[in-house]
This record gives C-alpha cells, sequence and structure tokens, in this order.
C-alpha cells in the first residue's frame, strides 16, 4: 500500500477504533443511537491506514478522533463506519 | 422532533402532457384571435372568453360562476393546424431521432443488449436513489444506439439527423417535418421508453411535439386599462393572438391547396411563434418584439434569473412597514438610536388592540387624528387607520377623528404611528454577518433622511456618499421584545467574527482622543466648560492652580468617561513594538496606557484603545460591565471626540507634505541609486554573469532582486521624508493614530510612489516585449517596468502615470471579482447550513436528527464572549483583582 502513514502527519487528528463492549458505553454517554453518528467513509484515508493495522473494520463500528483544541487542549469526537461512498 | 413535521415529500414526478389532457382540462376551446368587443365586452371563444376567469370586478366567471378573488382561473387550448415541435424538449426529440429506428420505430439495440441494459437500468432506478446517476446510464445506453448506422430488428439504413439550431431537424440537408417527427415517435414501442428515462405511465415522446396548445387562465395574463380607458394586453395574450392567427391562416392555405411552399413559410412562422412563446430567448431566432421594440417577456423569462419568479417573488418578497432612505450621520445620538425624518415616521404604523387599560389612551390617540402636533409644532404620533373586530379598516382623517375617538371598543385595533423609543429594525445591504441588521430605537427628526451614530457605521459598512438604508416596523410584541434583547445595537457591540468590538470610534473620534491624550496637555476652564457642555457628566476632579486659574489635564478629562472602579493596561498602537521607551513619548511610561481606578494615568489614546476591531477599553468595559455600559461609553467617546476636535481645531492639506530641499535631493538620490542598481543587475544578467538563488531560475532572481532594490528604495524615500513630518503634522497624527491612511500612503505623498506591480510582479504585459511603445522592445530596466520615481505631490510624469493606472486597475479588478466570488460562496454555505441547529445541549444537530458536531464548535464556546478566539483573559482578570486589592 502507501509508503507513508497519514495518521502520522501533523494534520490528521489521532483515530481509535472503539471496542465493541466500549460501543454502548460511548453512546449511553452521548445519549445517543448509533444512527445519529456522524459516518466515516471506507474511503476515508484514515480509515484505510486503520484497517492496515487492525485488520478490516466492520460497517457500524464506531472510530474515535482525538483532536487537538486551542480551547480546550483535545476534544472526542465519534463516526460510525459507513459503507457509504461520499463524493 | 419528527413529529414537527407535517408533510413530507415522498417522491417527485415529472410528466408530459398529453394533447387528450390538455383537451379534457380545457373549458373552452379558442378559435378567434380577438380579445374584446366594440363594447368592451370579451368575444365568446376568444384568447379573453369568460370561461378562462375573471378579471374584470363585476362579471363571473363561466365556468365555476366565481367572482375576482374567487375563480382560481381555469385553463383553455388551442387546436394547431399543423404540429410543432416544443423548444423545451429539443435535447430529448433529438436523442429520440437518433437513438431509434427511423422505420420500425425500434431502440436500436441487439435484444441481448436490451435484455442487459434493462436489468442495469432497473437496478440504477430502484436500488440507488440517485437520478442523476440514471440520467447518465441511459445516456451511454442512447449514445451507443446512436453510433448504429443499420437497424439491428429491420435492417433498415439509419441516416444521422442533425439539429439546425433551434428547432429544425434535417436528414442528409433534407428537413424533417414537424408531422414526421411525431409519426416516428408514435413508432416507438412503450417497451423502448424506459431506456431514455422515460415512463410510460405519464409520458409518450410524441407529446413533445405539440398538437394543441394550452392557453393559459386570465389571471396569468391580466389585461390592464390604462388612465386613457387604453386596453393594454400582457405578453402572453399578445403571443397568443399570434399563434391563433398564423394557426388559421395555415388551416385555410392547406385546405385550400396552396403551394407547398407557402404552407411550409406559414408552418415555419407558426413554429416561430410557438417557440418565442415559451422562450423568447431562444438562441438562433430573433426574440419577438414589441410594437414599441421592446422584446415580449414569455413563459421561461417570467421564470428565469434575478427578476423572474423564483428569485424575486419566491425567495423574496417585498414586505410591508418598511422605508427606504438616504443615511447621514448624526454625532447626538446614541449608537442605540436612529433619526426617524417624520414623513416616514407618519406611514409607519404599529397596531395596538385596545384593552380595559389603555383604552382611554388610545381614544385620546385617535381623537388627535393623523397629523397630530404638539403646542411647539412637535412631531406626535398619530393614527392613521383603526380596525373594527370584523376586520373592516376605516381610515382616520381629521373630519372623523373625534367621532372615532368615540366608537372604538376593548378588542378593536389601532394602528398608530412610530413614536420615539419605539424599536426599529434598521438594515443596510449587502447584508454579510448579523451586524447588517440591528434594532434601533427611533426619534424623529426633522430633514428627509435616516441618521446614527458615527459609531455604527463599520458594523454596517456604511459611509454617506449617497448611501440608503431600510428600516422595518416590528409588528408584535413578542418581536420588540426579541429585538430590545437581542438585536439592539449594544447587543451586537461584540462580533462573533473575532471575539472582539466591531463598534467604535472612528476618524475624527481617534484623531481627537489622541490630541486629548498625548503627552497629556493642559486645557483651560473655558476650554473644559466648553468639552464638557457636549456632555451628561461632571467636569473632572483633578486640575491644577496656576495665577488663580483652573487648568485640567487632557487624561483627566478622558477619565471622566471611565466607570471608577475600571483598571486596565495595554500597548497603545502609536507605541506598538516599542521596547523600553516609546521614540514618541516623552515618558517611557507612556508606552502603555495605564488606567487604574477609573482614572487614566499613562499612555496616549489611539486606535488600539476605541477604534472597533481593536477597541480595548470597549472590550474590557463590556466584558466587565455589560453592553449598556459600554454603549454609554462609545455614545460619550464620540461626543467628546466631536467637542474636542471641533474646539481644537484640525486640518490636512498639500503643504503638510513640503519637505526641505536637502530631503528631496536625498530622495532623487536614492531613487537615481536605486535605478542604476537596477541597471547594473541587468548588466550583469544579459552578461550571462547572474547567479541564480537556490530553486529559482535566473530571470525570477532577477526580478526578486530588482523588487527587492524597488521596495528598498521606496521605504529609503519614506524613511527620509517622514524625518521632516513629525507627530505635529496632522497627517501623521492621523496615521500613527490609526484614524485613517498608513504612514505608507504618507510617503507616497511626500517620498516616491515607487514600483508598481501587478499579481506581485513588476508590470510586464501590453505590447510584444514591452509595456509601452515608448520604450525599446526587451527593455527590461526600471522605468520600462512600472517604476515610479515621483511623488504623488509632484506629480507622476506621463510615463508613471499610466504605469500606475496599470497597478491601480488590479485592486479594482481584485474588488470586482472577489465581491461576486465570495457573494456566491456565501450563498452556497448558507444553504448548506440553513436548517443546522444548536439545541439545549449545545449539540449541532441537522433537521432529521443526525449529528453534525457533539459539542458547538468542538468546545461549546461562543465566538461572540470569546476573549479574540481564547476562552478567558486570565492576565486581564488577575491584573484587575490586583488592582481592587491595593
Amino acid at each position: 500500500m502507501s509508503k507513508f502513514n497519514v495518521l502520522h502527519h501533523e494534520l490528521v487528528p489521532e483515530h481509535h477504533v472503539v471496542e465493541i463492549k466500549e460501543e454502548e458505553k460511548v453512546l449511553n454517554a452521548l445519549g445517543i443511537t448509533k444512527d445519529s453518528l456522524p459516518k466515516i467513509s471506507r474511503n476515508d484515508a484514515a480509515l484505510k491506514t486503520l484497517e492496515e493495522m487492525h485488520g478490516k473494520i466492520e460497517a457500524g463500528r464506531i472510530i474515535k478522533i482525538v483532536r487537538k483544541s486551542s480551547t480546550l487542549g483535545f476534544t472526542e469526537y465519534y463516526r460510525v463506519v459507513s459503507n457509504e461512498v461520499f463524493k | 422532533m419528527s413529529s414537527w413535521i407535517s408533510k413530507r415529500i415522498n417522491k417527485i414526478q415529472f410528466a408530459l402532457l398529453s394533447p387528450e389532457e390538455i383537451r379534457k382540462m380545457s373549458q373552452v376551446k379558442v378559435i378567434t384571435a380577438d380579445t374584446y368587443d366594440d363594447d368592451g365586452y370579451p368575444i365568446e371563444r376568444g384568447l379573453m372568453d369568460l370561461h378562462m376567469g375573471v378579471i374584470e370586478p363585476g362579471l363571473k366567471c363561466a365556468t365555476c360562476g366565481g367572482k375576482v378573488d374567487e375563480c382560481p382561473g381555469h385553463f383553455g387550448h388551442i387546436e394547431l393546424a399543423m404540429p410543432v415541435v416544443h423548444v423545451g424538449f429539443i435535447k430529448e426529440i433529438k436523442t429520440f431521432l437518433e437513438s431509434t429506428c427511423k422505420v420500425c420505430g425500434r431502440i436500436k439495440l441487439t435484444e441481448d443488449e436490451i435484455k442487459s441494459y434493462s436489468a442495469i437500468l432497473n437496478e440504477a432506478a430502484f436500488n440507488e436513489l440517485d437520478p442523476d446517476g440514471l440520467a447518465s446510464r441511459s445516456k451511454k445506453v442512447t449514445d451507443q444506439c446512436t453510433q448504429r448506422l443499420v437497424c439491428p430488428h429491420c435492417g433498415a439504413q439509419q441516416i444521422k439527423v442533425i439539429l439546425d439550431k433551434p428547432t429544425t431537424f434535417r436528414e442528409e440537408g433534407i428537413k424533417i417535418t414537424p408531422k414526421e417527427i411525431r409519426e416516428r415517435l408514435e413508432r416507438i414501442p412503450d417497451s423502448d421508453l424506459a431506456f431514455f428515462g422515460l415512463n410510460r405511465e405519464v409520458a409518450r415522446p410524441e407529446w413533445m411535439v405539440l398538437m394543441v396548445l394550452p392557453v393559459p387562465p386570465l389571471n396569468v395574463r391580466p389585461s390592464i386599462t390604462l388612465e386613457t380607458g387604453e386596453r393594454s394586453e400582457d405578453d402572453l395574450t399578445h403571443k397568443l393572438v399570434d399563434i391563433i392567427r398564423i394557426s388559421q391562416r395555415l388551416r385555410e392555405s392547406r385546405d385550400n391547396g396552396s403551394p407547398q411552399l407557402i404552407i411550409e413559410d406559414l408552418w415555419d412562422l407558426l413554429q416561430f411563434h410557438v417557440t418565442t412563446y415559451f422562450d423568447n430567448q431562444t438562441a438562433g431566432i430573433p426574440p419577438a418584439r414589441h410594437r414599441s421594440g421592446r422584446p415580449l417577456k414569455t413563459l421561461v423569462q417570467r421564470m428565469k434569473g434575478k427578476e423572474g419568479r423564483f428569485r424575486s417573488n419566491l425567495s423574496g418578497k417585498r414586505v410591508n412597514f418598511s422605508a427606504r432612505t438616504v443615511i447621514s450621520p448624526e454625532p447626538f445620538l446614541s449608537v442605540n438610536e436612529v433619526g426617524v425624518p417624520e414623513k416616514a415616521a407618519r406611514e409607519l404604523t404599529i397596531p395596538v388592540t385596545i384593552n380595559q387599560f389603555n383604552l382611554e389612551v388610545m381614544r385620546e390617540w385617535v381623537k388627535r387624528g393623523p397629523e397630530p402636533r404638539d403646542e411647539y409644532g412637535k412631531y406626535m404620533s398619530g393614527v392613521n387607520y383603526i380596525i373594527r373586530p370584523d376586520q373592516r379598516r376605516v381610515k382616520v382623517t381629521k373630519a372623523n377623528a373625534e367621532e372615532n375617538s368615540k366608537r372604538i371598543e376593548i378588542g378593536w385595533v389601532v394602528e398608530r404611528q412610530l413614536s420615539e423609543g419605539d424599536i426599529v429594525l434598521f438594515n443596510r445591504q449587502p447584508s454579510l454577518h448579523r451586524m447588517s441588521m440591528m434594532g434601533h430605537s427611533v426619534r424623529i427628526l426633522d430633514g428627509q433622511t435616516f441618521r446614527f451614530n458615527l459609531a455604527v457605521c463599520t458594523p454596517y459598512n456604511a459611509d454617506f456618499d449617497g448611501d440608503e438604508m431600510n428600516l422595518h416596523v416590528l409588528q408584535k410584541e413578542e418581536a420588540r421584545a426579541e429585538a430590545r434583547i437581542i438585536m439592539k445595537v449594544q447587543e451586537q457591540i461584540m462580533s462573533p467574527r473575532f471575539g472582539g468590538p466591531i463598534i467604535g470610534g472612528i476618524h475624527d473620534h481617534i484623531t481627537s482622543m489622541f490630541l486629548l491624550t498625548h503627552g497629556n496637555p493642559e486645557f483651560s476652564e473655558e476650554e473644559v466648560i466648553h468639552m464638557m457642555s457636549y456632555l451628561d457628566l461632571d467636569e473632572p476632579k483633578e486640575f491644577i492652580m496656576r495665577d488663580g486659574k483652573k487648568f485640567f489635564r487632557g487624561r483627566d478629562i478622558f477619565s471622566v468617561l471611565l466607570p471608577k472602579d475600571f483598571n486596565l493596561k495595554f500597548r497603545s498602537k502609536l507605541c506598538a513594538g516599542a521596547k523600553d521607551k516609546c521614540e514618541y513619548e516623552e515618558d517611557p511610561a507612556d508606552k502603555d496606557v495605564v488606567i487604574i481606578n477609573g482614572k487614566m494615568i499613562h499612555g496616549t489614546i489611539d486606535e488600539e484603545a476605541i477604534g472597533p476591531f481593536s477597541g480595548q477599553i470597549i472590550d474590557k468595559l463590556y466584558r466587565k460591565y455589560g453592553p449598556q455600559e459600554a454603549a454609554r461609553f462609545i455614545d460619550n467617546v464620540t461626543r467628546l471626540g466631536v467637542a474636542f476636535i471641533s474646539q481644537r481645531g484640525f486640518s490636512t492639506g498639500i503643504g503638510d507634505y513640503d519637505i526641505p530641499e536637502n530631503a528631496i535631493s536625498d530622495i532623487l538620490q536614492v531613487s537615481t541609486e536605486a535605478v542604476q542598481k537596477v541597471t547594473k543587475n541587468i548588466d550583469i544578467f544579459k552578461a550571462g554573469q547572474f547567479q541564480s538563488s537556490p530553486g529559482r531560475s535566473i530571470e525570477e532572481t532577477l526580478e526578486i532582486e530588482i523588487m527587492s532594490i524597488t521596495g528598498h528604495a521606496r521605504d529609503e524615500s519614506g524613511k527620509i521624508a517622514s524625518t521632516y513630518l513629525g507627530l505635529t503634522n496632522p497627517s501623521v497624527i492621523m496615521a500613527r493614530s490609526g484614524a485613517r491612511a498608513k504612514m505608507l500612503n504618507i510617503s507616497e505623498v511626500a517620498g516616491m510612489v515607487g514600483q508598481q506591480s501587478v499579481r506581485g510582479e513588476r508590470l510586464n504585459r501590453g505590447y510584444t516585449q514591452r509595456t509601452l511603445p515608448h520604450f525599446q522592445k526587451g527593455d527590461i530596466g526600471a522605468n520600462a517596468r512600472g517604476f515610479v520615481k515621483s511623488s504623488y505631490k509632484d506629480g507622476l510624469n506621463p510615463l508613471e502615470y499610466f504605469m500606475h493606472s496599470i497597478g491601480g486597475r488590479e485592486g479594482l479588478v481584485d474588488i470586482a471579482v472577489r465581491t461576486s466570488r465570495s457573494g456566491y460562496m456565501q450563498r452556497r454555505l448558507i444553504n448548506a447550513f440553513e436548517d443546522l441547529k444548536v439545541d439545549e445541549s449545545r449539540r449541532v444537530t441537522d433537521t432529521v436528527g443526525s449529528i453534525i458536531q457533539f459539542d458547538y464548535g468542538e468546545d461549546g464556546v461562543d465566538p461572540t464572549r470569546s476573549d479574540k478566539g481564547k476562552t478567558i483573559d486570565l492576565d486581564y482578570i488577575l491584573f484587575d483583582i490586583d488592582q481592587e486589592e491595593n
């Protein structure tokens, strides 16, 4: 595959796969169901890199994204893996 | 949340009208091209037949019996003598003709292909809710069919169909008549239509060739009666008259057996009329014109573009209870106020429902009539209309005011005129941010213009060179309350764009405060009393006694505007970047503005302190004391500004840019040296000795070197000029205090204008290898590439002037391009974000309930209340507490 790991780039935030047993905890904390989560496409470069590291990530899995924030230090964001291809 | 949606669009279907359907929905077959008879009565079976609706009061619709506002209008129809093609479907008709067999009408695909493609198309139609995908697949199939030269079904040889724009189809140069087209389209079997994206249930291709034309209801094309009693018909009616006339002539000629040539001419003419009836801007045909020469506005023109139905009538509408006029300044108004001319105030009304508490007051108001004045002849709010409980409006006049005031009861509504203190919305277009529409309270003033405090020019981006602004009167108590609480100018002082004040003193306010505080000058008691008479505040307590006279110091006068426990320390703009001592201040401590317990001790007030965007004092006042106090400060600082500067006097002129002879010769030397240096570099370059810097070509390096030489020359000349132009010079005062212009502009006037550029490069376009014919081809010297060594004050020589104009044009073009580009971009962004919302938990969701952000802006921080994007200014809070403790 590609020579570079996009996750190492300064502008790409940290991506983590949420453990299946952790998922409910995350959703409860947010007070929502999986279908109202923002989506991340299968085509997303960050997700592809994660798959290289962890093997195939099924649609419906939750990805936790930790972004840098000038006000809070860091913020957490969650996206659910989708098979949709966004244009 | 979804329970709030009352109706959800499930699907949209597009269909064609069949001739039968047009006849079925028609109430009358129109056969006469005439409209009205001599008595002005609609002719039966004419274009104004009463079956198509009523537009005149008194008459009744012959179809539904309704009166003017009750009848919705009904369609009629015209039977065309010969079929004509519909311009709107030319592309589709072309595809049909190209990809089906001219003999058997089948789509030019083999049976195998039909099978496999229909599977693909079905999948696209059902699985993917993406009409574009379906269209592109259909296009692929039809394109393939077009290539076939032999029909796979009947083996007939195919001829290429050429579209002779706009409406004629030809095969090998021979015209296919619309009749022939229609016959061919009729032959296409229903089963083949799916490949073209047509749904047999609602559309047949031959319906794209018109045999029957629907005639729109009269409501759609009303005739207007002019004052002279003359009737004037709508453009559509005119067009329909043409169509009927030609259709009739065509029918007669055909039935008489006229020569083919005449029939064809008439047929073409009918096609022209029907085409322009739909779209009068069809490429390739001259637009149909009115007698006066004005092009007719037909169906497409009614809908298309900025003035069309969509953008002009559906997306935007005219509103009542609004006024528009020229704006002008009024420094004695508060930022929260707007001056409204009496003329406008008398027209703008607010409805007041009468109840037991206001009955007597409203009786009094109605009694005053529509144009009351008090005993001094000053404006008083009157009443224009009263509305009875049955919604009937009664106009109040001087004559019936007394009587009406007795008639009104609880439950009636009185429309009273605008009065002082009412809250209104004030707006200047383009409304680019939320501060473009703010709430002001009304002051009725003499004159014809809207007036407001100069500090509010910035958020509206207004000046007074003829700008006009709109004013809207709120009609409901809820709206007025909301406007008071969230839209009033004082609530908008902080901009959500950068978390700082967007309202502050401008131009002379800044100059004035600079002069008042710089060097802390002394003022006599008389001067101070005059200044203080502009304000509603006590005179400063601190003063100096000398020779038995009172003297006040500038900073003490300024301190009068500040709250008693206000503390602040910041670097002034004047001394920005100064290390230990500021070169413009005698006392090293004056590089910072220091305010302790509401008393200004050090520094100079300039743009950094009271200007919009930066305004440290306004910023901190707003945060510590709230909007009201901040607005009060702005009101006072602008008034004091005007008071002081109009007393002291301040002006600038060309003489301010006079510099001594030796400075002029120094600047001349700088420019001559620069030109010599450039020439030297070019000589080295021409000799092939020039060294390129890493990553750049030799030419690029040379250009950069020259740019730096000329740039340096301009800076040098600016420096020389400014050594003779000190802080006593009015222009320099304005530049250094941030009131107007930059030091660069002063050095352009006094020193040298410098290198002109387009896109950051020296001028290089124009003629072949030269900018102007005054130079040798290939001359890349300083003068030939736009180096202007004159100053604005000396004047530019013709060549320099030309070069300067080239550079100046770039700015103009930039502005024109930027505004249209960013306007479109903003439109797209607004449309994309319009139905996102932030809920109670600060979560950003769309209408479906999907989450966009878990916490607004990822951190939940309101940028308006942030400190220039940061959460809090801890340093200031600590500084403030420190002062309080001491």
